[in-house]
């Protein structure tokens, strides 16, 4: 069974009197253990895509289903607990809350969830290790690089064993060096943890380390590469 | 987790937080302090009106509270005292008086004043004029001639202890008596309008005079406890005759202290509604910007996962957290500042005119009860909750991609 599945996904957003069609009917299957890149000019679609699939933006039309949940007509609080059981996001601007250590960041999803404080702590910690922050888990966003932050990111998307990772370009914000060193840490998790990755981007970088690449013109999919 | 999470979300912006706590704080002591100053001036007058001869009940003749003359006098009081002594409760005080109108006069004045006739011993423990004498002595047990006058009086009448005073009034066969005593003490009253209207004799003396034989004007009783009064009114009440006598409350018997001590009630409240009707919208304004300030955030925090009533509860308990802040830093200083005042008062004696057109005496002792502390913290806390459930609901309602594609 695959992981994601869009059948004929519309969207439209209204700007004033303007109409833009951000979705045309994309059709795409996604399967489990993806490490695939949605690459396309800005404007494209492909962060529309990618909130929709996340459950955090709604199709007009279409149909989406996300590891056998079907996403139409779930209210807010159950795209919410879907969110939370299921997904994992990463963010351009990295998105970590500013009061909370590296640590506590990690541990907020799992706090969501409902895990006992002690497991929370050596699951986070462990994550952290493993995505090469060790030492550093009781430092404040501020005090982190961009590439540590994105790296907390990164774990604080996996830690509670998501169905999927959603990132919206990962690696804008980093330069190449730390940017390589961050895909290449996430294709360890995607290999070693099975964890489906789908990128959105238009960085090189991504679309080479990925192994499918959809690209999105215009709204619709424009062509589907497997890599490798 | 999530209350370390609150706690910390609300010293990141440390002006602000300092700001808003500044007015709760401000806020709730001065519902506190000035509340206590309004419960102060209420209790006093209350305590100024029944020491003033009042007590908390008060049984005469039927017809004496409207026209208190020697005509409506109790000529049998032998059976009241017996209902007395039947009913009132351990610990209790009362006392019988004569008191009727009198003229007061020496060689240069004259003035209108009343007469009371009491028992030196009992009264002393009953009402004011037990401690009230500052020059002289207080009366004897026999005591033919003394007589106590205020110190009003005494500058009015332009003489001093050891003069003559000669009170003049109507006896018991509606002729005009008269007799000469000498002024043995000098006594001060809360207000100077007591001063001037009361005279003191014992009330062997004052009989003698109005040939009044065994009869008194009043019963007056001083209860352990004013609460009592009501209860302890109506057990009297049964025991006698309704047509013959009259059994008065203190509230029956000063119906503008008992109007104004309802109306202070309101005014606390109202008071309280005020200031935190001015905090509220400070509140309001300050969560609602720290929400707006955060929008990325809460953005955020949907998308991780957070449901809209989680983060609703999330704006509330940081709410929640400066309110408790403001709240206690309040308490402490309202209590500490009207401790503070509760020794030694309020001294308005250079206003004492003013004071006293409003019934108060001259120093007001701020007075903390616990149901005005209770209402005020109540009305900070819970109104201000309510108030901070808007910027909640708003916080809930950003949506995470609009939210999150703010920068």
């Amino acid at each position: 069974m695959n992981m994601v599945e869009c059948r004929d996904v519309k969207k439209i957003y209204r700007q004033g009197k303007m109409e833009v069609q951000a979705l045309r009917g994309v059709t795409l299957s996604i399967e489990k253990g993806a490490f695939m890149a949605l690459a396309g000019p800005s404007g494209s679609g492909k962060t529309t895509l990618l909130n929709i699939i996340g459950g955090l933006d709604a199709a007009d039309s279409g149909t989406v289903v996300v590891d056998g949940d079907t996403l139409a007509g779930m209210g807010q609080g159950d795209l919410a607990d879907m969110r939370l059981r299921k997904v994992g996001f990463v963010f351009q601007s990295y998105n970590l809350i500013p009061v909370l250590s590296a640590r506590e960041n990690v541990e907020f999803i799992m706090l969501l969830q409902g895990v006992s404080p002690r497991e929370r702590r050596d699951r986070a910690l462990s994550i952290l290790e493993e995505v090469g922050l060790s030492g550093l888990h009781d430092r404040r966003p501020a005090e982190l690089s961009g590439g540590q932050q994105q790296r907390v990111a990164v774990a604080r998307a996996i830690v509670s064993g998501p169905s999927i990772v959603l990132a919206d370009e990962p690696t804008a914000n980093l330069d190449s060096r730390t940017g390589s060193d961050l895909l290449d840490m996430m294709k360890k998790m995607n290999e070693e943890k099975k964890v489906t990755f789908i990128f959105s981007t238009h960085d090189r970088m991504v679309m080479d380390y990925a192994r499918r690449l959809v690209l999105i013109r215009d709204g619709q999919v424009d062509g589907d590469h497997p890599r490798e | 987790m999530i209350l370390e999470f609150a706690w910390r979300n609300i010293w990141r912006n440390r002006r602000r937080t300092a700001i808003i706590l500044t007015a709760v704080v401000i806020g709730v002591w001065s519902m506190i302090f000035l509340g206590a100053l309004m419960r102060g001036i209420a209790d006093q007058m209350v305590r100024n009106g029944i020491a003033t001869l009042t007590g908390h009940i008060q049984v005469h003749q039927k017809g004496f509270q409207a026209d208190p003359s020697i005509e409506n006098r109790i000529r049998e009081p032998g059976g009241i005292r017996r209902v007395l002594e039947e009913t009132l409760p351990a610990k209790s005080l009362w006392t019988a008086r004569v008191r009727v109108p009198a003229v007061a006069a020496n060689a240069r004045h004259s003035a209108g004043i009343t007469l009371v006739g009491i028992d030196p011993p009992v009264e002393k423990d009953l009402s004011f004029i037990g401690q009230a004498v500052r020059s002289g002595r207080y009366l004897e047990r026999e005591d033919p001639r003394g007589i106590l006058v205020g110190e009003a009086l005494l500058h009015q009448f332009e003489t001093r202890i050891g003069h003559r005073l000669v009170l003049m009034s109507q006896d018991t066969a509606g002729e005009i008596a008269s007799r000469s005593f000498t002024i043995v003490g000098v006594y001060r009253g809360e207000m100077e309008s007591t001063e001037k209207a009361y005279a003191f004799v014992t009330r062997e003396a004052a009989r003698e005079m109005l040939k009044m034989d065994g009869a008194v004007s009043e019963f007056a009783v001083l209860l352990p406890e004013e609460e009592e009064a009501g209860p302890v009114a109506a057990g009297i009440r049964n025991g006698l005759s309704p047509d013959s006598y009259e059994v008065l409350t203190w509230r029956e018997m000063l119906p503008l202290v008992s109007a104004v001590l309802a109306l202070y009630d309101q005014f606390i409240f109202l008071w309280y509604v005020v200031v935190f009707i001015a905090m509220g919208f400070g509140l309001v304004n300050t969560v609602l910007m720290a929400v707006y300030e955060r929008m990325r955030e809460f953005g955020l925090l949907k998308a991780l996962g957070m449901r809209p009533l989680r983060i609703v509860g999330d704006v509330l308990l940081e709410a929640f957290f400066i309110l408790g802040i403001g709240v206690l830093a309040g308490n402490v200083l309202g209590i500490l500042s009207t401790l503070a005042l509760k020794t030694r008062g309020i001294d308005l004696s250079a206003f004492a005119a003013g004071s006293e057109f409003a019934g108060l005496g001259r120093v007001i002792y701020p007075t903390l009860e616990l149901r005005d502390i209770l209402l005020a913290n109540g009305v900070v806390f819970v109104l201000g909750l309510v108030v901070s459930l808007y910027p909640a609901l708003r916080a809930a309602r950003f949506t995470p991609v609009e939210a999150l594609a703010r920068t």
